[in-house]
């Protein structure tokens, strides 16, 4: 009864001195990965830009069929003006999907779960949804829907939801079954079973599906597009690049593809940072392993 | 084989009163197995009773019949001293895995049975400190499930259990995924509480030396269709600690449960 615990920090501060060869090794092994791990990226990526450069050189490939590196970052800051209103186009139908995603994914998924009832009459609806291909389903309802943009966030937004509709459903589902009884056995209400065990419990599942869609909302934006193929003040990274292959306008192309490619890096990165931070203290998949 | 065998009556044991008594249950369940086959048991005020039996035997299903989680077939479970009708038992369950919430740091985890009544963390928080002092584990209030051992997690479920000041406890197996060291400390921190503030603790068990060491009674089940087959009192003195485990009383009432428990098993099929 008075055995006391010391804190855990206290073993791992104090580092055993005198380390065998084969520690040493493998510390050593571990800083060389850890360098490694984010030089090598980079080398390789820089490496690529210079092969690329030096193969239009060699072979005398002309710009307007594939422009060297550099014209395309010269492109890039030149047309800055028009390639920036596009972009704003972009994200601002890419985020309002995912938003809109989010939203009624989290919100259906918790319907589902309140009533199988409910569950069995609508989810056949979000399968036929998810299965269609978009690009076939955009005409219709670009033609259905008056406004521009809002066709666009439809068709985002279609692409988007059901990943995070089907994690979330999983992950309410899949509260421990003791403690579901002892909600139950101490008398929880639907809302607080929801609130303290159904929705925490499903977190990791959930933020897995907006990882997900957080990629899929911009596909989405970029087909609805192309799509819709408008020009003008509504006109986003997909129309410029439209546009650029009528004109063989190759290093304008190419400079929308890259902002396009930076945009998918950054909505992975963010939502995987918000994964980590909210599932950092608890969750299996952010804890760090021992060897 | 059904006869049941009461083999030593207790004096004070019988004139406490019963706080929950099981009338003639009865479980089948939808796939036809009968898991509980007319069962009487008065669990009395204060008592350490613990459920011995094969697996198979029901055990569990009757635990789980107390709480109100699963309804009986037939029969019926009373509480002579609460008001008829009241919906909400003063009673606490301790599972065979810790089943704490991994989201939540062990104050929450012990804090929700109150949070659940709609008490603040304010209101809450001497009543959940005195828990966890309990299982002295106040030091870790702020941590989460996954930085304890599996002995510590156990204690934060039964500090989880201790919260509400339940009149009864029921546990079902609660040691049985811990080493042995482990579960003699928490056999006898349990033991420890149990002398202290007196509740009523039913306990599922499929060990015997675990039960002996514990109970005041045992009551021996066997399984198709469940059934209790042996009724034993365990008239050894508490407060009991080491000595009562090595002493020669203790491998006497062993021995006594182990044969009862083996002519359980005999009498129903093979398991």
């Amino acid at each position: 009864m008075t055995v006391s615990y010391a804190p855990k920090a206290a073993l791992t501060e104090q580092t055993p001195v005198p380390l065998d060869a084969e520690e040493m090794k493998r510390a050593r092994a571990a800083r060389v990965e850890s360098v490694g791990r984010r030089v090598i990226p980079v080398a390789i990526l820089a490496l690529s830009l210079v092969l690329w450069d030096r193969l239009c050189v060699w072979n005398e490939i002309p710009h307007y069929i594939l422009p060297r590196p550099g014209l395309v970052f010269e492109t890039l800051l030149a047309d800055w003006q028009i390639l920036f209103v596009a972009l704003l186009n972009t994200l601002k139908i890419t985020f309002g999907a995912l938003f809109l995603a989010t939203a009624g994914g989290l919100g259906l998924s918790v319907l589902f779960t309140q009533s199988k009832w409910i569950e069995i009459s609508f989810f056949p609806f979000a399968v036929i949804l998810q299965v269609t291909p978009i690009i076939a389903v955009a005409p219709l309802i670009l033609i259905y829907v008056d406004s521009i943009a809002a066709g666009l966030l439809i068709c985002a937004w279609i692409v988007a939801f059901f990943p995070i509709l089907s994690n979330t459903t999983l992950g309410l589902n899949s509260a421990d079954h003791n403690l579901q009884n002892l909600f139950r056995m101490y008398g929880a209400s639907r809302w607080q079973t929801l609130r303290y065990l159904r929705l925490p419990a499903s977190m990791p599942y959930f933020l897995g599906g907006v990882k997900i869609a957080g990629g899929l909302s911009l596909i989405g934006a970029i087909v609805a597009e192309f799509v819709a193929g408008t020009a003008g003040s509504g006109s986003g990274l997909a129309n410029q690049i439209l546009e650029a292959s009528y004109r063989l306008n190759m290093p304008r192309m190419f400079a929308a593809l890259i902002l396009i490619s930076v945009t998918g890096i950054l909505i992975f990165l963010a939502t995987t940072l918000l994964s980590h931070l909210l599932l950092r203290k608890w969750h299996e998949s952010a804890l760090k392993k021992e060897a | 084989m059904t006869a049941m065998t009461q083999t030593q009556p207790r004096e004070n044991a019988l004139s406490s009163p019963a706080i929950v008594s099981l009338k003639g249950i009865s479980k089948t369940f939808s796939n036809g197995t009968v898991a509980l086959h007319d069962l009487s048991l008065d669990i009395r005020q204060g008592e350490f009773v613990s459920l011995l039996g094969p697996s198979g035997c029901g055990k569990s299903t009757a635990l789980r019949i107390i709480t109100g989680l699963t309804g009986p077939t037939s029969g019926r479970v009373d509480w002579p001293q609460e008001a008829a009708r009241q919906a909400e038992h003063d009673l606490s369950f301790v599972f065979q895995e810790p089943a704490l919430m991994p989201w939540a740091t062990v104050f929450e985890n012990v804090w929700l049975p109150l949070r659940l009544k709609g008490i603040s963390r304010k209101q809450a928080r001497e009543r959940v400190m005195d828990a966890l002092d309990m299982v002295q584990l106040t030091q870790f209030s702020g941590s989460y499930p996954r930085e304890l051992s599996g002995g510590m997690k156990m204690r934060v479920s039964i500090a989880r259990a201790l919260v509400t000041k339940p009149k009864v406890l029921l546990m079902d197996e609660p040691f049985a995924a811990l080493d042995e060291i482990t579960r003699f400390k928490l056999n006898n921190d349990l033991l420890h509480l149990w002398e202290t503030f007196g509740w009523t603790v039913v306990f599922v068990t499929h060990s015997v030396f675990e039960s002996v060491y514990l109970s005041d009674r045992i009551v021996v089940m066997a399984a198709r269709p469940g059934r209790i087959v042996h009724d034993i009192a365990i008239d050894a003195p508490y407060p009991r600690g080491e000595e009562f485990r090595t002493s020669p009383v203790y491998s006497g009432f062993c021995r006594t449960v182990s044969e009862a428990l083996h002519g359980a098993m005999a009498s129903g099929d093979h398991l």
